[in-house]
């Protein structure tokens, strides 16, 4: 069975994101970017499969700039074994992304695409929901434990309440949460080895999805600052404050 | 515009969530409600009282009993054939669901509004909220996700609604509920809490998070929560866990207890009324957003707190 990691270049979590003054979007100038913190422990996921046999072949896949090619190589160095670009330098929509990692799917023919939950820029939580409705397959979303059984795969979901387990045939969309894994760092012979693997580039031409954006950014603005306020010099202080404000 | 707003629920209850949904709904135009489940009846009855709605549409079915994305989508596309937008609670059951509706009608979803500027114009968060973006809609039809701290809740009393029932689609046969293992907790739900205390990665272990942080939250009558550190530690379970990434919350009082204020927590929390950090660090982050703070030791501070109240 081969597993498809779709893989998206971001904004690094550490970096505190600046709002360009004319209010038409977040400053990436000279920001460090990395691989969206979900997409990595998808990776993760992905390779841990393999190294338990239970999958053969891992292809990732990233849609964006040419520098996302830094990013499918540190998959490659993580252990997946191809990588695909679907180069553009426009801001690509969930539902585009989708019907374009429909089309590769198409190509690759996965058992699992295994997807992070949400992309840590624009926060849309959608592409591995959409992917799924667009290719009529199960999904088991906010991943914290995948078991591959058979020609099924069991998948328990981080919810609201706690955790619920379900039960999906294959091909199946899995998308990531947090508690699923901690991904390995690269080490560097493996990084050396991720240089020679393959990386073939394509457009979203190739593909003949149409990428023309539905929602129109108007203004991107910065929320409302909060102030810092007073601290206090002892709990007895403290508690002085929360009666006075009713809650002791 | 006639709305359609996905009811929060599991069978039984009405969840909470739903009202602030009904209410970012409304300023749209026309509510109608669906309850999707099985054995519902109550939930319907329960949602046909909520003020100001017109219709419940009621799909009461086994296929429907878990709201497995799978079965519901199909459902809800075909209902908009008779509505212009869908709403659904942010809950981790509407977020499972929406996307997959939209793909069905290939519309680009409007993910977590904070609120509605125009018929197609909506405010969301991106950046872990550290950038607000007005979005404008050109699709057709309107699919969106709700953060319920953003909007007031819906009376819960007052309406009188008509109930239809609904054909569900058949079950797809892809995905099967196996278990659930619900958090069962006498405390305040977090996203309706008015108190909330939240410990950090400084509490050590399970043991010492309950001797810490739960007294003083028991006191308060407040809610539990926790910063990402703490539940990746397995001191307590991961829906507990505030943040980008976790639950939103904005209760009257916020009480963060050993947590450093990272962006990802920050997220979660800052829209609380009041903040109150205790931590050592002078210089942890959480102090630039906290309305009062206290530089002290937990394990001093936190015990004689909960023992003066
Ligand atoms: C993709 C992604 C998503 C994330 N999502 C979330 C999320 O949703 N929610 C979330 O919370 N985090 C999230 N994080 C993690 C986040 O970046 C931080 O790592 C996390 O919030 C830190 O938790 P903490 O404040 O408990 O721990 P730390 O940062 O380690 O802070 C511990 C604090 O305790 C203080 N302390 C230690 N001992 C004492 C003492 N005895 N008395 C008083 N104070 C003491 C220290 O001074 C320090 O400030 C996410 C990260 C990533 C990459």
């Amino acid at each position: 069975m081969k597993a498809l990691v779709p893989v998206k270049r971001v904004i690094d979590y550490n970096v505190k994101p600046r709002v360009k003054a004319d209010g038409s979007g977040v400053d990436l100038a000279n920001v460090k970017m990395s691989m969206n913190p979900f997409d990595e422990i998808a990776v993760e996921e992905a390779v841990r499969l393999k190294e338990a046999g239970q999958i053969d072949e891992i292809v990732v896949v990233s849609i964006g700039p040419a520098k996302a090619q830094e990013t499918l190589r540190a998959a490659l160095a993580m252990g997946a074994d191809s990588a695909l670009l679907i180069e553009t330098e426009e801001a690509i929509e969930p539902l585009a992304v989708a019907k374009m990692l429909k089309a590769v799917s198409g190509e690759v023919e996965p058992g699992l695409i295994i997807l992070g939950k949400q992309a840590i820029d624009d926060d849309s939580n959608q592409t591995g929901q959409m992917l799924a409705g667009l290719m009529n397959l199960p999904q088991g979303t906010f991943a914290s434990k995948v078991e591959l059984e058979g020609d099924h795969v069991r998948v328990t979901r981080e919810v609201d309440g706690g955790l619920e387990t379900v039960r999906l045939s294959t091909p199946a969309i899995i998308t990531t949460d947090l508690r699923l894994n901690e991904p390995r760092y690269a080490s560097l012979p493996n990084i050396m080895k991720a240089k020679k693997k393959p990386l073939e580039i394509k457009t979203p031409a190739d593909y003949g999805v149409d990428i023309a954006p539905r929602l129109k950014t108007l203004n991107v603005s910065e929320p409302p600052v909060r102030q810092a306020g007073v601290k206090v010099a002892d709990v007895d202080e403290l508690i002085a404050r929360l009666k006075a404000m009713g809650v002791a | 515009m006639k709305t359609l707003v996905y009811v929060a629920h599991d069978n039984v209850h009405l969840g909470d969530a739903t009202l602030a949904t009904v209410t970012a709904a409304s300023k749209l135009g026309e509510v109608h409600l669906l309850v999707a489940g099985a054995g519902c009846g109550a939930v319907a009855e329960a949602a046909s009282r909520i003020a100001g709605i017109g219709k419940v549409h009621v799909a009461d079915d086994a296929a429907c009993e878990h709201q497995l994305a799978e079965n519901i989508a199909p459902l809800i596309a075909g209902l908009m054939t008779d509505h212009d937008a869908v709403l659904f609670p942010a809950t981790t059951t509407g977020k499972n669901i929406a996307p997959r509706v939209a793909a069905l009608l290939d519309v680009m979803q409007i993910s977590d509004i904070l609120s509605v500027e125009g018929e197609r114009t909506f405010t969301r968060p991106i950046y872990a909220g550290n950038a607000i973006a007005t979005v404008e809609s050109s699709d057709a039809k309107l699919v969106i996700t709700v953060r319920g701290t953003a909007f007031d809740k819906a009376e819960a009393e007052g309406g009188a609604a008509e109930i239809a029932a609904v054909a569900s689609t058949d079950d797809a046969g892809k995905s099967s509920f196996v278990s659930a293992e619900l958090a069962k907790s006498e405390r305040p739900e977090l996203t309706s809490a008015k108190i909330i205390v939240s410990g950090g990665r400084a509490l050590k272990d399970s043991a010492t998070f309950e001797n810490i942080v739960m007294p003083l939250a028991d006191k308060l009558g407040a809610g539990v929560g926790a910063s990402r550190a703490a539940v990746d530690a397995g001191y307590v379970p991961n829906d507990y866990q505030v943040g980008q990434t976790g639950k939103i919350v904005a209760p009257e009082v916020y009480i963060a207890i050993g947590i450093s204020g990272a962006i990802q927590h920050l997220a979660g929390m800052k829209d609380s009324k009041t903040i109150i950090a205790i931590n050592k660090d002078e210089d942890a982050p959480i102090f630039q957003v906290a309305d009062i703070g206290l530089v002290a030791d937990l394990y001093q501070a936190v015990p004689e707190l909960t023992a003066a109240l």
